[in-house]
């Protein structure tokens, strides 16, 4: 069916690297689900579906983690043996965290006085910020192999993308 | 018979029965059945021609049950025992249902899930629901005949229903006697349908407002994958609340107050036509006799209506907008809004849709069959009737539409499965004692987005025991949560440093029992061996009766060919029969069948011996006439 324990990346037969071919991802991801997924396996033995439904979950986590791109990086470290979100080592450069307090206060105020275009412009100048950090995560990860740094990265792509999805939710709440 | 009948040739059957499954759409409103014959997809009508079985079951006092239509004319003067809208307490308490002073049902409490009293016992509404499960069921038999082997069916469900809701449906359909290949969500099933009948590709919204359910899903379909990107909803928003709230208008209009459960049902059923009415019409009356001599006679415009429930309307919006985003799209990067369920015929449910993604929505599918069609579509695959690697295959990729986690200190939630998640998924996450020489520690499993444990829906707690005692913070606690295909929940747990192992499949509290279900299921098959006892009935009366007719018919035409004797044993075995038609007593009419088949054997073949040498002499006798 599919090698459990291979690298999400030899999963769907793509090269271990944080530049990814998303199209190929995506097109690698569904020729696998149409083989292994349980409406694939509907007349198959009660083993056959266990193993059909954790393929297709395998897959699925897969596919979720090298689309993300702070997991990604996350996962690339990994493989390497770098932990980058371990719990005992949370430091973040004084400069960025002090940026990131200003925005979090801004959004707080036009989350409070209802300002959705201003929560708009936050979440697009996050993503601006998060695109930046990826391409300097790729450079470091696929380029560099300054694994430290890339460790710093994802975890403030991670900070990103706590404060992007606070922001979204804040609006679906509005939007309601 | 072995008298008359003759065979077409041409119509022999296949030497191997044929794997056929089903498609339901177990609705608030209507219920419907759909199959895939020949390569056609086709919702399969009643025997009276209707496609829409009307989702309401009554209980009489001997224990009679009738579904549907029949059941649906004791609504008004005998409300307690008719149940209409049962989808609505599926997987549901008292305290989690809307509006539950209206309904005119005897509710019970019972934990997890309520019930209702009835004058034939306290009923589920999972037993309720395969009440109308079971007659689509019959329904499908009926029309498939023996020579094709039912092998499951494919059952729908609100895609932002929870786990509970899932499972309750799941049990019902298992009640009912049905396979369950998948529990497969309304809005997807649609998008099969319009997806193949168009040849889509590209971002399609579904927004589904049935009876008494809200959901949008957004998709991309590619290349026959039809992937679920993010759904969202109300599992207690639908067509029902329009019917309420012109319904509470009506009564102030009048001033009414005070109303029996009849009279409110009555009112209900007039409110809903009134609503149905108002979507092609500007006006329209409720007129309706109550108790008391009292009469109740308002009219509605068009404007009105619209007015006093655009905020329902409006309640479908966040949902949208929430999907969209959680999408990370705009109503800008929508190709097309396919629009399903009776409620989306209402004019301003249209244009609020329109306005919303900027374009007309699609209404080219029948919005009542279109789910229907799609769970066929998708039996028939699941069945193995279409080849894998053939053209037209295709293959669908849903997701949860509620975050599922666990309780952890300060009775928050830690989530694990985000919501929107392909499945099926598996997902862990490690937890640790935090007190010294913690040996148990308790798992909580919540479904919701809110974070406090008391704002999400509890669905399980167990324990896991064992743990080796240490300091707080060194155990490792491993938790697992699987969703499989059907969305459906196992959580398993594990210390990683012992391997003490607890497991549970999520049966919610909100759901039933195994043992609950064991029961239902042998009343059901007590049931079932009545039902089987009276179908033979009717089978062996018709066929006596069409025998008694063949018999007659021969005897008119070819008596000379019996002698006194024979023909004085063919008449009273004729009479014999024909009294006994109404006995009711399976084995008496049979009796009389075979000796009826006995007496006439003789008479029939003499009969073909005639037959064959008309047929050859023909000429002849012809030209003799």
């Amino acid at each position: 069916m599919i090698d459990f324990p291979a690298a999400h990346f030899a999963l769907f037969g793509l090269p271990r690297r944080y530049r990814i071919d998303a199209a190929a991802l995506d097109r690698a991801y569904r020729t696998l689900q149409a083989e292994i997924h349980p409406d694939r396996h509907t007349s198959a033995d009660d083993a056959g579906r266990r193993l059909a439904l954790q393929a297709s979950a395998r897959v699925n986590e897969a596919y979720a983690a090298l689309q993300d791109p702070a997991a990604r990086g996350e996962y690339l470290l990994g493989l390497q043996g770098v932990a980058s979100l371990s719990e005992t080592d949370t430091s973040m450069p004084m400069d960025f965290l002090t940026g990131q307090m200003e925005r979090r206060e801004e959004i707080e105020d036009a989350t409070a006085r209802g300002d959705h275009a201003a929560l708009e412009a936050a979440l697009a100048a996050i993503g601006g910020d998060a695109r930046d950090l990826e391409a300097e995560l790729a450079a470091a990860l696929d380029d560099r192999h300054a694994l430290d740094e890339a460790k710093t990265m994802v975890r403030k792509l991670r900070f990103l993308d706590r404060v992007r999805h606070e922001i979204t939710e804040a609006l679906i709440e509005a939007e309601a | 018979m072995a008298l008359l009948q003759i065979t077409e040739p041409d119509a022999a059957p296949e030497p191997h029965r044929r794997r056929v499954a089903i498609g339901i759409d177990l609705g608030t409103t209507n219920s419907l059945v759909a199959v895939v014959r020949d390569g056609r997809v086709n919702v399969l009508p009643d025997a009276a021609g209707r496609p829409l079985l009307p989702s309401v079951v009554r209980y009489a006092a001997n224990g009679e049950v009738t579904v549907g239509a029949e059941a649906m004319k004791h609504l008004a003067h005998d409300p307690r025992n008719t149940i209409a809208s049962v989808k609505r307490f599926m997987g549901r308490g008292i305290r989690d249902v809307p509006y539950i002073e209206n309904a005119p049902y005897d509710f019970v409490d019972a934990p997890g899930m309520l019930q209702l009293r009835t004058v034939a016992g306290p009923k589920s509404p999972v037993e309720v629901s395969a009440e109308i499960l079971k007659a689509l069921r019959l329904r499908a038999e009926a029309a498939l005949g023996t020579e094709v082997e039912m092998v499951g069916a494919v059952v729908t469900v609100p895609a932002y229903f929870d786990e509970a809701q899932r499972q309750a449906t799941k049990d019902a359909a298992k009640l009912a006697g049905l396979n369950v290949l998948r529990l497969l969500n309304e809005p997807t099933a649609a998008a099969v349908a319009y997806g193949l009948d168009n040849a889509s590709e590209g971002i399609y919204a579904v927004y589904d407002l049935g009876g008494g359910t809200f959901d949008i899903s957004i998709l991309r379909l590619s290349r026959g994958v039809f992937e679920v990107l993010s759904t969202g909803g109300d599992s207690a928003l639908g067509g029902d609340d329009f019917d309420h709230r012109l319904h509470c208008w009506a009564l102030d209009e009048s001033r009414m107050t005070q109303l029996t459960p009849e009279d409110s049902r009555l009112l209900l059923m007039k409110s809903r036509e009134a609503k149905e009415s108002l979507s092609t019409h500007a006006l329209a009356r409720i007129n309706a006799e109550l108790s008391g001599g009292r009469r109740m006679n308002v009219s509605a415009s068009q404007a009105k209506f619209f007015e006093i429930t655009q905020h329902l309307v409006q309640k479908t919006i966040g949902p949208v907008k929430k999907a969209l985003r959680d999408a990370g799209l705009t109503a800008a990067d929508v190709q097309g809004v396919v629009m399903v369920g009776g409620a989306t015929r209402m004019p301003h449910v249209q244009r609020a849709v329109a306005e919303l993604f900027g374009k007309p929505p699609l209404n080219n599918l029948d919005p009542d069959q279109v789910v229907a069609l799609g769970a066929a579509l998708q039996a028939d695959q699941l069945a193995g009737n279409r080849g894998k690697e053939s053209d037209d295959d295709w293959l669908l990729l849903d997701v949860i539409p509620l975050s599922l986690g666990i309780e952890t200190m300060g009775g928050l939630v830690e989530k694990i499965v985000p919501r929107n998640s392909t499945i099926p998924i598996a997902k862990s996450q490690e937890f640790t004692t935090f007190k010294d020489g913690q040996t148990a520690m308790s798992i909580h499993v919540l479904q919701g987005e809110r974070e406090k444990v008391a704002d999400c829906r509890s669905l399980a707690q167990f324990e896991l025991r064992g743990i080796p005692p240490m300091v707080a913070g060194a155990a490792r606690i491993r938790v697992t949560f699987q969703v499989d295909a059907d969305g459906l929940l196992s959580v398993s747990a594990r210390e990683q440093a012992t391997g003490a192992e607890a497991a549970i499949t999520v049966k919610p509290s909100y759901g039933l029992s195994d043992a609950q279900i064991a029961r239902m299921l042998q009343e059901s098959f007590a049931n079932a061996s009545t039902d089987k006892e009276t179908r033979a009935l009717t089978e062996i009366r018709v066929e006596s009766e069409q025998l008694i007719d063949a018999t007659n018919a021969a005897l008119a035409q070819d008596a000379d060919l019996l002698d006194h004797e024979e023909r004085e044993t063919i008449d009273r075995a004729v009479a014999l029969l024909a009294g006994r038609l109404d006995s009711g007593d399976r084995k008496l009419i049979k009796e009389a069948f075979d000796a009826l088949g006995a007496a006439t054997a003789g008479f029939a073949a003499r009969r073909m011996d005639r037959g064959v040498q008309a047929a050859l002499t023909g000429h002849h006798i012809r030209e003799l006439v």
